[in-house]
Parts: C-alpha cells; sequence; structure tokens
C-alpha cells in the first residue's frame, strides 16, 4: 500500500474516495475547499498511487520530472512535494505549465529534451529523491536510465511505460518486459502494475536506483 | 574557484541582477552538482530559498522566451521531418536497385534490396570497381540509418505537436496528414470528408470529371483501422475514422490537451462496424457507401 505523504490526502469527490493535493487548481478539476482532486483517469502517477502500489513518498521531495506536458500531473506533485524540475519538450503544452509554474513557487519549467540530459544538468541539482518519468518516446528505459544521474542512491523511479510508444505491432506485456529488463542497468523494480482501466497499455513501475 | 563544480552551474561567472535567460536555455554540464550549495557558496545567492526564488523566476522567463520563439512553427517542422523520410526512403530504395544490378557483376550472392545493399556495404574491395560499389553501398545504408532517424525524431515530435492526433492516427500518420494539408491549422479547419480522401487526390479529381468512382480513403488507408477491416466494411471504417481525425486536429490545434474520450468512441464505433462481417450481412452499402477503389 502507498504511504501518503502529508501534502496528499483521499477525500470524498461525487461519492467516490480519490486523492487530492492543495494547489491552485489547474485543469477544471473538483475542489474542496484548497483541497484540489487529483483525476487518476488522466494522470498516470495518480492512477498509480490511488491502486496502492510499492510507493514510499514522505513530502518535500526534490524531484525531477520529465515529461510534464501541459502540467496536470506536476502541478500535484509540486503540491506536495519540495523543489520540482519539470522537463517538457514540446512549446505547445510548454504555455500551459508556465501557468501551473506561475501559480507555485517550487517548481521550475524547463524546455529541454530529456533525452538529453547533458542540456539541463547545469540547471537541476544531484541527489534528488524523486524520478517521475511520463515520456511517449521509443526507448524510454534508456531517458530513465541516462537521468539516474540526478538521484541519489536508493531514490525512487516512478516511471509509466507506454507500450505503443516503443512499438504498436508488439504484444504490450513484451515490450514491458524488455523495458524492464533494460531498466535494472540502474534500478532495482520494487513493483509493476498495469494501469488499466485509466490507461490502455501503459504499465506503471516502481523502481530505486542502485 | 576551489570546486571544480560551480564553474559549470548556470549561475556561474553571474550575479542574481543579470539576465540569465540564454544560461539556462543554451548552457550545459556533465553531470549534475549541489547547484544551490554551490550557488551560495560563491555568493550567488544569500541562503537556499533566495537561490530557488532566482532560479523560478529565471527558468519562467526563459521558458517563455522559448515557448515564443518557436510556438507555431512546430507543426512545419513535422512537415518537413516526414517530406524528408519519404524521400531519404525512396531515395535509398532508388540506388539500393542500381546498387544490387551493379554489384551482381562484382561479387557473388548479393541480394537485392536495402539489407542487399547493407551486406555489400560490409565486404572487402579488392579493385576501383568494387571499391565504389562498396562506397555506394556504405551511403545507402547511412540514408537508410537517416530515414530510421527521422521517424523516431517524428514519433517523439507528433505526440507532442498534436497529442490527440498522434493517438488515434499514429506518429506518422498523423505527419503525414499535417503534411498533405500545408499544416496543422489547415488539417483543423477541414472538412472529415476532405480528411477522409487526402492523399487521393487523383481518384478524387478523376471522380470530379466523372471518369470514375469516389475514392473511399485516402492516406488514412495505411491506418490499421481501415486496412483491417473487410472490404466491404471499409468505407463506414473511413468515414468513422476521419470523422474523428478531424475531431482530434481541432482538438489539438484549439485546445492543445489530450482527451481520452474521442479515443474510446472511435474504438467503439469500430466495434460496431467490424460487428457486421461477424453478423452476415452485406457491408458497406447498408449506410450508402459508395463502392470503388482509392
Amino acid at each position: 500500500m502507498t504511504d501518503l505523504p502529508d501534502g496528499i490526502q483521499r477525500r470524498e469527490f461525487d461519492g467516490r474516495t480519490r486523492l487530492a493535493t492543495r494547489g491552485e487548481p489547474v485543469y477544471g478539476e473538483p475542489t474542496d475547499g484548497e483541497w484540489r482532486c487529483w483525476d487518476a483517469g488522466r494522470s498516470k502517477l495518480g492512477a498509480m498511487l490511488e491502486s496502492g502500489m510499492d510507493i514510499d513518498l514522505t513530502g518535500d521531495e526534490g524531484v525531477l520530472y520529465l515529461g510534464a506536458a501541459s502540467g496536470t500531473t506536476v502541478s500535484h506533485v509540486a503540491d506536495f512535494a519540495g523543489p520540482t524540475y519539470a522537463v517538457e519538450f514540446a512549446p505547445r503544452p510548454m504555455g500551459d505549465l508556465l501557468d501551473v509554474a506561475e501559480a507555485r513557487n517550487n517548481l521550475f519549467p524547463l524546455l529541454k529534451d530529456a533525452r538529453k540530459p547533458e542540456t539541463y544538468s547545469h540547471v537541476v541539482e544531484s541527489d534528488l529523491d524523486l524520478l517521475v518519468q511520463d515520456v511517449a518516446t521509443r526507448g524510454q528505459a534508456s531517458v530513465a536510465v541516462d537521468n539516474a544521474r540526478f538521484l541519489a542512491d536508493d531514490s525512487q523511479l516512478l516511471l509509466a511505460i507506454k507500450a505503443r510508444s516503443e512499438d504498436v505491432t508488439a504484444d504490450p506485456e513484451t515490450v514491458f518486459d524488455s523495458v524492464c529488463d533494460e531498466l535494472t542497468e540502474a534500478y532495482e523494480i520494487i513493483d509493476r502494475q498495469r494501469l488499466e482501466p485509466s490507461h490502455d497499455d501503459h504499465l506503471g513501475v516502481v523502481a530505486r536506483k542502485r | 574557484m576551489s570546486d571544480q563544480s560551480t564553474d559549470t552551474g548556470w549561475f556561474a561567472g553571474r550575479t542574481a541582477d543579470d539576465d540569465h535567460r540564454a544560461a539556462i536555455r543554451t548552457g550545459s554540464a556533465d553531470a549534475p552538482a549541489d547547484w544551490p550549495t554551490a550557488a551560495v557558496d560563491v555568493g550567488f545567492a544569500a541562503d537556499n530559498d533566495d537561490y530557488y526564488a532566482t532560479l523560478r523566476e529565471t527558468t519562467i522567463e526563459a521558458a517563455r522566451e522559448a515557448v515564443t520563439e518557436r510556438e507555431g512553427a512546430d507543426d512545419q517542422q513535422l512537415l518537413h521531418a516526414v517530406r524528408a523520410m519519404d524521400d531519404a526512403t525512396r531515395t535509398a530504395n532508388e540506388l539500393a536497385e542500381r546498387c544490387h544490378e551493379w554489384a551482381a557483376t562484382q561479387f557473388d550472392d548479393v541480394d537485392s534490396g536495402i539489407e542487399g545493399a547493407r551486406d555489400v556495404a560490409t565486404r572487402e574491395s579488392t579493385d576501383p570497381v568494387e571499391e565504389r560499389i562498396v562506397s555506394l553501398a556504405e551511403r545507402i545504408d547511412d540514408l537508410t540509418t537517416e530515414a530510421d532517424e527521422l521517424r523516431s525524431f517524428i514519433e517523439r515530435l507528433a505526440p507532442e505537436v498534436a497529442p490527440n492526433l498522434a493517438e488515434m492516427a499514429g506518429s506518422v500518420l498523423a505527419a503525414r496528414l499535417i503534411s498533405l494539408a500545408g499544416g496543422l491549422d489547415s488539417l483543423a479547419k477541414k472538412p472529415s470528408g476532405t480528411v477522409q480522401v487526402l492523399g487521393a487526390e487523383d481518384a478524387l479529381f478523376a471522380h470530379l470529371a466523372g471518369r470514375g468512382p469516389s475514392p473511399k480513403h485516402g492516406i488514412i488507408y495505411t491506418h490499421p483501422y481501415v486496412n483491417g477491416t473487410r472490404p466491404e466494411d471499409r468505407g463506414s471504417a473511413a468515414r468513422a475514422l476521419a470523422g474523428k481525425l478531424t475531431i482530434a486536429a481541432r482538438i489539438d490545434h484549439y485546445s492543445g490537451d489530450f482527451r481520452p474520450e474521442i479515443h474510446d468512441e472511435l474504438d467503439d464505433r469500430m466495434a460496431t462496424i467490424r460487428a457486421r462481417a461477424d453478423d452476415g450481412d452485406g457491408g458497406g452499402n447498408v449506410d450508402g457507401d459508395t463502392e470503388g477503389s482509392q
């Protein structure tokens, strides 16, 4: 079961118990006072937390988030965590991410390519506690391995693998096995779980840097 | 400076009041370090909080500047990339034919195609003629590699330029549709019937001139939902797919966020269309499709 830090709570929304964090609303999610619902249908990390994967969060982590997109998920991460570096490659979603960053004081947006960590190593600090990765590119494992340089030893990797980004035609389970296999170069896999029904052909992976 | 790593942080040699945008955007370092501590040590920031406040302001400014520069150009990059990929693939195939024909005069067991050329590229050349053949084969190998690189670039860029279109069509087909329309904005403004036959202009104009049936599908034929559906139902499948692709392109152009529900709707509709084959009915004409080829 996932241990939730103080910054994440389970609260009632529309009669269902869902995850929530405290911060400025971002994507029209339901709110309850200062708490805003973390929609697991729109956030793979939300789905991983909701399904009770073996994730260990304490709050105030230093975070590197790869594939921040419009900031839907990273906004929740910045709500509960410490310094949060958000890397996104495409300018269009970055426009939305900037609005999210403006409303938070611990979120640092970087318009960079996650496959080239040397282009942001001069900004992102070392010994971070958490790497969150949700990039839709081929070679998702090598991105995670390359970016392990930012993590302290024993720090966590929370990864959403998209089978279709690696090979549209292959069986997703085969893709997941080969990605996980490649991850072991830098990580020890703690837990893996399919993210159906909210995210088809995605695998959530919790790993620890070796 | 005693600590080597402070030389490579983005704040190296700067004071807090400088304009740091270029340092964030173009700098690099081999490895990360404890930048907040280093910045305090060199007197760039008073303490960690001060450092993070400056970093926040700077990264937001740098990203905003970069977005302004690159925004709107991205669908054009995708368009050029997919055209370059097609040119590279076509040229590699043409050269491979030439190489095969030539190589067969000098070497034994030469296979045709790209694989054949790749094999020739690994051979030892013993005279000036063979040297030229092997060299040509090496260029073909390089060109094929470049086409593969372009494809992975497209696969990475398309979901970010047009997330819904790329999810629904696949990155390469999404890029081709954008290329055929001339850009994401013009694709978003096209009616679904036009998107359905993009890439089948010859057949369409022949039809309009009264010389043939109306095309059922253009480039979207490459989508498994069309080519994997039995011929009688392909018109319906192409029409349903084109309708949702048009909606996806509009969401991507005007809003840019990802909407899972439109993908589910398409999957449902396709399941209905494909179920006709199991019901054993006559297929597409039941809902007014005209038969004909692309």
